[in-house]
């Protein structure tokens, strides 16, 4: 590992692409912060970026990292180490843990783990209530005190319109941010994909997306009554992205994610019922993959967050109904994004960068526009590289990528973070 | 043919194949020694995961009138209840040397994930709500024969009354009665209809009232008890008045109208009339009919090709 404090690390010979635009230059990186950009610079340590775009680093909003509790899909280490080759510097680390993240012992354990893996800054989640049982409130206060900034009870939504309601006035006093996951349960009881005109020949029972949609109206309704901010998580439906626009033309403090399976893949993979392709919430139609597209395109969806739950593979050979939800994603993120959505580059780099940097509260160091005195948190990609996506070659613990075998286009060459190298050439360092 | 996990992927052709093999099938059947050597050291595993008696013996039957060596492995006495995983256990008994594994499984799309793990014939016996192609087999072999159509069902109406959300007979029935012609309807409230209906070759009726005087093949399917707290119809009683069949409406039925069944029937329920008095009533042929159809199913996966009649004797 290098040394921060001694040495220099110079990016040479790519293009800056941030919040600015392009421009063509080196950046120096000393002491953790960048200390110059500009032409033919020199350092001790050259990390060669022609031919690459150095951009501020990417931020998840959305991942599982399973530990505590579930090591044997992913641990904090692993699930960082997919994180720096997915080019991301930063990464909120979802509460379903077992135990959960409702005690500041967990939080602190987690961020512990991140910081002792070194590859990439763990935010831990604070749960909205004990257990994600959706029936007390968890320690908001004492959580937000040891840095959480953003709370959900992801897996599931809180369901009662009361405490949420109370839970957004609590948050709104904290200056913390309250994330959705949008399901209403009693809508989705044993569900397994996305109900429509697949699951009916199927013969599997379907998730509506109904469920989805009225809670994210309620949601919206709550912040407008309350005035809290809320954030929803990995929309998926064409109404809730239509709900969510209209939320943001009222001016109301509403954000939202989507992840690249959504905006990728339909429910008709699921025809030889494959666990590989089950998710929650489900994959969907082609109208709603259109409509996730245009609400990144137009502003309405902030951030691409990957949603990255890792599942060992004797998991995902049980029966389709059995089989648990969730999808590799932080290793595939960019390449999805820079092939699928024919967005600028600039703008595809915003919704992975600086603007869920600044929805986890963390635009002091994160997402930020390479300048001097900046945070030293870098991603350099090739844009136009080409690479197929292989289960044996990710490095998560686990192997549940439905892109096995995907042509794709765009790959993380380095990755720095707090000035170290962490993901050189495309390997991870540490 | 490689499996048998669904009818849409046996074709128009291979469902024409099928019922016909089916017809010396049963003609071995009204043998004295019904039995021949078509399938002498093949192995066929039945693997059922969820009890069924008359399918299992079904299958069961037809292997060894077949002359095939047949295991069975059932839930009950598995290393399932031990943790093992589904995969481990296909590839633990495939290794014994197995020709065709016949599946039975409470959750849909089982025989699929098991033809990912075996280079053995797979043949969906029911998985979950999606697919019983044997059913709709014999089904279609006994609505060929006891209406004597050889060559297809064109101008013949079937209704399916009942439970189709959770039906597996009706999702492999209804692809398996269109292919061959028939005009179908699917008689049932919405909440007993899967979500969406787009793409199949139905129409839809909400009443038994509105089928049961013009229909060639009512369909009745089992209205299980255990569905009562969903919500799903409020009461049996309210069932039967709207989709059972009761007296009243035996007596509107044509003369030439066949009443079907998959059982295991509900008395009192969608069966409000004893079968036995429904001149009809075709329900015992189906069973009958079962062992015809899978020893065609069986012999077309895993026969050499030679045909049956040089090997019958």
């Amino acid at each position: 590992m290098t040394d921060v404090n001694n040495t220099s690390v110079v990016i040479k010979g790519g293009t800056i692409l941030d919040q600015r635009g392009e421009q063509v230059g080196d950046v120096r990186i000393e002491g953790g912060v960048i200390t110059e950009v500009g032409p033919s610079l020199t350092g001790d340590r050259v990390l060669d970026a022609s031919g690459c775009m150095v951009s501020p680093g990417f931020v998840d909003l959305h991942v599982h990292l399973r530990e505590p509790g579930r090591e044997e899909a992913e641990t904090v280490e692993t699930g960082s180490r997919a994180a720096a080759l997915g080019g991301f510097t930063a990464v909120v680390a979802m509460p379903n843990t077992e135990p959960p993240h409702d005690s500041v012992a967990v939080v602190q354990m987690v961020r512990r783990l991140g910081e002792q893996a070194g590859l990439c800054e763990v935010l831990p989640s604070g749960c909205i209530t004990i257990g994600r049982a959706g029936e007390v409130l968890a320690p908001m206060a004492e959580l937000a005190a040891a840095g959480v900034h953003i709370f959900t009870d992801d897996g599931t939504g809180v369901q009662d319109p009361l405490l949420m309601r109370r839970a957004l006035e609590y948050a709104k006093s904290l200056g913390i941010l309250l994330a959705q996951h949008c399901e209403v349960s009693r809508l989705t009881e044993g569900a397994v994909m996305h109900e429509g005109g697949c699951c009916s020949r199927l013969g599997v029972p379907g998730w509506p997306s109904v469920a989805e949609e009225l809670m994210v109206f309620r949601d919206i309704e709550l912040s407008r009554l309350t005035g809290a901010p809320v954030h929803f998580l990995h929309l998926s439906t064409a109404k809730s992205v239509d709900l969510v626009r209209g939320a943001k033309a009222e001016g109301l403090l509403v954000t939202a994610e989507a992840a690249p399976h959504h905006f990728t893949l339909t429910d008709e993979l699921l025809s030889g019922f494959d666990p590989i392709f089950k998710v929650n919430p489900p994959l969907r139609e082609l109208t709603d993959v259109i409509a996730v597209r245009q609400g990144l395109a137009d502003g309405t969806i902030d951030a691409i967050a990957t949603d990255h739950a890792p599942h060992p593979p004797e998991l995902k050979e049980m029966p389709l109904d059995q089989a648990p939800p969730g999808m590799l994603g932080l290793e595939t993120s960019l390449a999805l994004s820079i092939s699928e959505l024919g967005l600028p580059l600039q703008q595809v780099v915003a919704l992975l960068s600086w603007k869920p940097a600044a929805i986890a509260g963390v635009a002091d160091r994160h997402g930020r526009a390479l300048e001097v005195g900046a945070p030293a948190n870098i991603t350099v990609f090739d844009p136009n590289l080409a690479w197929t996506v292989s289960s044996s070659g990710l490095a998560s613990k686990s192997r549940n990528t439905p892109y096995a075998g995907r042509s794709v286009r765009g790959k993380v060459r380095h990755t720095v973070f707090g000035g170290n190298p962490v993901v050189v050439d495309g390997q991870a360092q540490r | 043919m490689k499996h048998l996990r669904s009818i849409d992927e046996l074709g128009v052709a291979g469902l024409h194949r099928l019922l016909d093999l089916s017809d010396h099938m049963a003609e071995i059947n009204r043998r004295p020694v019904p039995k021949v050597p078509a399938l002498r050291g093949k192995t066929v595993v039945s693997l059922f995961f969820e009890d069924s008696t008359r399918t299992r013996l079904s299958f069961e039957t037809a292997a060894k009138r077949l002359s095939a060596d047949t295991m069975t492995f059932s839930v009950s006495t598995s290393s399932v209840n031990k943790g093992e995983s589904l995969r481990d256990t296909i590839e633990t008994v495939a290794a014994m040397g197995v020709d065709a594994f016949v599946v039975r499984h409470k959750s849909s799309g089982v025989p699929w994930q098991i033809s990912r793990w075996t280079d053995a014939a797979v043949v969906n016996a029911g998985d979950g709500w999606h697919e019983h192609p044997t059913q709709a087999l014999l089904d279609c072999y006994t609505v060929r024969t006891a209406l004597n159509r050889p060559e297809g069902f064109d101008g013949l109406h079937i209704a399916i009354v009942g439970d189709i959300k959770h039906s597996r007979v009706a999702r492999s029935n209804v692809w398996a009665f269109a292919a061959l012609g028939a005009r179908v309807t699917l008689v049932a409230p919405h909440t007993l209809l899967p979500p969406s209906l787009e793409g199949w070759p139905v129409d839809v009726a909400h009443c038994i009232d509105d089928v049961v005087d013009r229909v060639d093949v009512l369909y009745m399917l089992r209205m299980q008890r255990e569905r009562m707290h969903e919500a799903l119809v409020p009461s049996l009683r309210e069932y039967t008045s709207r989709f059972g069949l009761t007296p009243a409406r035996a007596d509107r039925l044509q003369g030439h109208t066949l009443v079907m069944h998959p059982g295991p029937m509900n008395r009192g329920v969608e069966m409000a009339v004893d079968p036995a008095e429904l001149p009809g009533s075709v329900i015992t042929q189906q069973v009958t009919n079962g062992v015809s159809v899978r020893m065609a199913v069986l012999f077309d996966l895993l026969g050499s090709g030679s045909g049956l009649a040089g090997e019958a004797s």
